[in-house]
């Protein structure tokens, strides 16, 4: 789960990391507002969870309360990459110095969390890694003692820091290390992370992704997520509430099937035989008739779906019962799109005899019930 | 002899009174697996498929010689029983629970390899030597014995591939399900290194998919070793967008980072056969072992 700025700088802030100062308004009124306790020049930031917004437009700067408001009111009637700016955050704009990155995020390798640091900021950690390699510093955090002080301080001076800057960036490094193993975060950065022009350092912006399975231990997040304040499409929020995974794209043909990797296979499939799918849904184990029925609602529910495609591959699971439940679902829902079904499994022969008696295709691989579906959305 | 679990393995079951527990443990015993006891607490002394169940998993030690476990307990608890595993001394841990936050299972990985403990998973179908032994959720009729070691990091699409290996007259020694979380006991290279050592293993199917970079690291290893038995690979996510979560925590673009194409890249430069569908992994392989 991604959070907003403002709540990763709030967070930042009460672990003792510097932010600038500012507030969080939702109408330009409240900007003007936020902006008269600070001091000018200002920021003025729009509150969206996708990357790369300063260079879509969503971030201004003003001189005057008067440029806040306008700034302000502008940011909330634009969208960003596509998402509608609900709220901004303004800020004090800080005078810059040198743009630097920290950040602590998992390493799968080594089954560990690893910081990584760079004397350059500002922008996205791989275009860093890629035109600055020699100043990416790379720690490894041993998982049995964590990231301690004298590890924020090899690191500080690997960025070429020394003395009280150095001890500064000690408390920044920790401060963040300590948030991010608090929060859950797979990811936890500061891009960048800013020497300003007299010598002290303040996190311009900061960024965290939760890990989605321990949200169970941070319930107010858990709560936000599901009332539908985040980067998730609103059939992606329905998905996450019947616990199915389901991902929006752009094609036109419907997928649902169990387990991720069958899934991705099938939607490659499917564009190799030069289709396009309308997304990604796994049901998960089981594929019981409820949750084939919550499935068929959520993908049903894109406008784009001319045809469908269900891959079941089911393993333990019976095939006849698998095929009731999707007779069923359809019923409820009342489906009339064109449906491919690849069902392989215990009581195969059963499962598909109820299916073709229902006039639905039937196919035995996933190849030719990828070619069938695309050629129905083809003649479609 | 196949790998890591054979016709000597003696394993209790952690999580047994549950429904999957319950479930898995009868097909587990059905298809010949030694299952000697089981763990839930408070469920101790009554017996489910005439399994004798204990409280703690140090008393089901007390009573039985074991030397593996599998876990079906929910994610809030399960780092807790991979834990207790390790500290009773249990050497191999199939962990099939899924949604373990990757702060607990950085954690407990870490101990694991301090034990020098084997951790499968989590969020794995398991693991299945063909004919020996069975520690997972997997269909076992799609399997049968033979030389294709298989190393995964989906449950479904391996199903999938062994199933049509099967059909082409290729057994399995041993297939294994990495798990699809991005922090796992083993990774593609460690396994691959387990394989080499194997007589029985002639061939080795990776199955990968977006995410992460150990298909890249495996390619790197099987360039560097010079990896004497015929590898083929088959990688799921070539349509996924970048920044979605495709189902398995694991399986996600960030930036540029962890794509198909990158992966596909990597293995067909260290001389892996890379399938364009999960079907052709057959035909690719026997070509190699003709």
């Amino acid at each position: 789960m991604k959070l907003f700025e403002y709540e990763a700088k709030s967070i930042l802030a009460r672990y003792g990391v510097p932010t600038p100062k500012g507030g969080l308004a939702t109408n330009s009124k409240e900007a003007w507002e936020i902006a008269s306790k600070l001091k000018p020049p200002f920021a003025v930031k729009a509150q969206v969870l996708v990357a790369g917004r300063g260079k879509a437009g969503g971030i201004l700067f003003a001189e005057s309360l008067s440029e806040v408001e306008r700034a302000a009111e502008k940011l909330l009637s634009m969208r960003v990459k596509d998402i509608p700016v609900r709220k901004v955050w303004i800020e004090e704009k800080i005078r810059i110095k040198r743009e630097l990155y920290f950040g602590i995020t998992t390493d799968r390798f080594n089954r560990s969390y690893v910081a990584i640091a760079s004397s350059v900021g500002g922008m996205e950690i791989e275009e860093i890694a890629e035109k600055t390699p020699e100043k990416l510093i790379k720690f490894l955090i041993n998982p049995q003692h964590g990231f301690r002080s004298f590890h924020a301080r090899q690191i500080a001076r690997k960025m070429g820091y020394s003395g009280s800057q150095l001890l500064e960036l000690e408390k920044i490094f920790l401060g963040l290390y300590r948030a991010g193993v608090d929060y859950d975060a797979e990811l936890i950065e500061m891009n960048p992370l800013t020497e300003t022009i007299d010598g002290r350092f303040v996190a311009a912006d900061a960024r965290i992704i939760m890990d989605d399975n321990a949200l169970f231990r941070h319930q107010e997040f858990r709560k936000r997520l599901l009332e539908g304040e985040s980067e998730l499409a609103p059939q992606e929020l329905e998905a996450i509430k019947n616990g199915l995974a389901y991902v929006k794209l752009n094609g036109n043909i419907g997928v649902i099937g169990n387990g991720a990797g069958l899934v991705m296979a099938t939607l490659d499939t499917i564009k190799y035989y030069g289709g396009e799918p309308a997304n990604f849904l796994d049901v998960g184990g089981g594929a019981s008739s409820e949750k084939i029925a919550a499935a068929l609602k959520i993908v049903l529910s894109d406008p784009n779906v001319k045809a469908l495609f269900i891959n079941i591959l089911g393993g333990i699971t019976r095939c006849d019962e698998v095929a009731r439940g999707i007779l069923e679902a359809r019923e409820k829902m009342r489906v009339t799109k064109p449906t491919v079904i690849r069902l392989v499994g215990t009581n195969e022969e059963e499962g598909k005899k109820i299916l073709k008696e229902a006039g639905i295709h039937v196919l035995e691989s996933m190849e030719t019930a990828a070619q069938k579906v695309v050629e129905i959305t083809r003649q479609g | 002899m196949p790998i890591i679990v054979n016709k000597n393995t003696k394993a209790i079951v952690q999580g047994i009174t549950g429904k999957q527990g319950s479930f898995h443990t009868k097909l587990m015993l059905e298809y010949g697996t030694k299952i000697v006891a089981g763990v839930t607490p408070g469920k101790g002394r009554t017996r489910i498929h005439n399994v004798p169940v204990y409280d703690t998993v140090e008393e089901a030690l007390e009573k039985h010689e074991a030397n593996a476990s599998i876990i079906f307990v929910p994610a809030p608890f399960a780092a807790d029983a991979i834990l207790e595993a390790l500290e009773n001394g249990i050497k191999t841990i199939v962990t099939i629970t899924e949604h373990i936050p990757i702060k607990d299972a950085i954690s407990v990985m870490s101990y694991a390899k301090q034990q020098g403990a084997t951790i499968i998973g989590p969020n794995t179908p398991g693991i299945i030597s063909p004919e020996e032994c069975k520690l997972g959720i997997m269909p076992a009729h799609i399997f049968r014995k033979g030389n294709v070691g298989i190393i995964s990091r989906s449950g479904t699409l391996t199903y999938e591939i062994a199933a049509s290996l099967t059909r082409n007259g290729l057994g399995q020694s041993t297939c294994l399900g990495l798990g699809g979380d991005p922090i796992t006991g083993l990774n593609f290279v460690d396994v691959l290194k387990m394989f080499r050592e194997d007589p029985q293993t002639e061939a080795v199917v990776l199955i990968g998919e977006i995410g992460g970079n150990l298909e890249e690291l495996a390619a790197e290893y099987i360039t560097k070793e010079n990896y004497p038995k015929p590898v083929a690979a088959f990688i799921a996510g070539r349509t996924a967008p970048p920044g979605k979560r495709m189902g398995h925590a694991g399986a996600i673009i960030m930036g540029k980072a962890g794509t198909a194409e990158s992966k596909i890249e990597a293995l067909k430069n260290a001389g892996v056969d890379v399938a364009e569908k999960p079907s052709d992994i057959a035909g690719l392989l026997l070509r190699k072992l003709s």
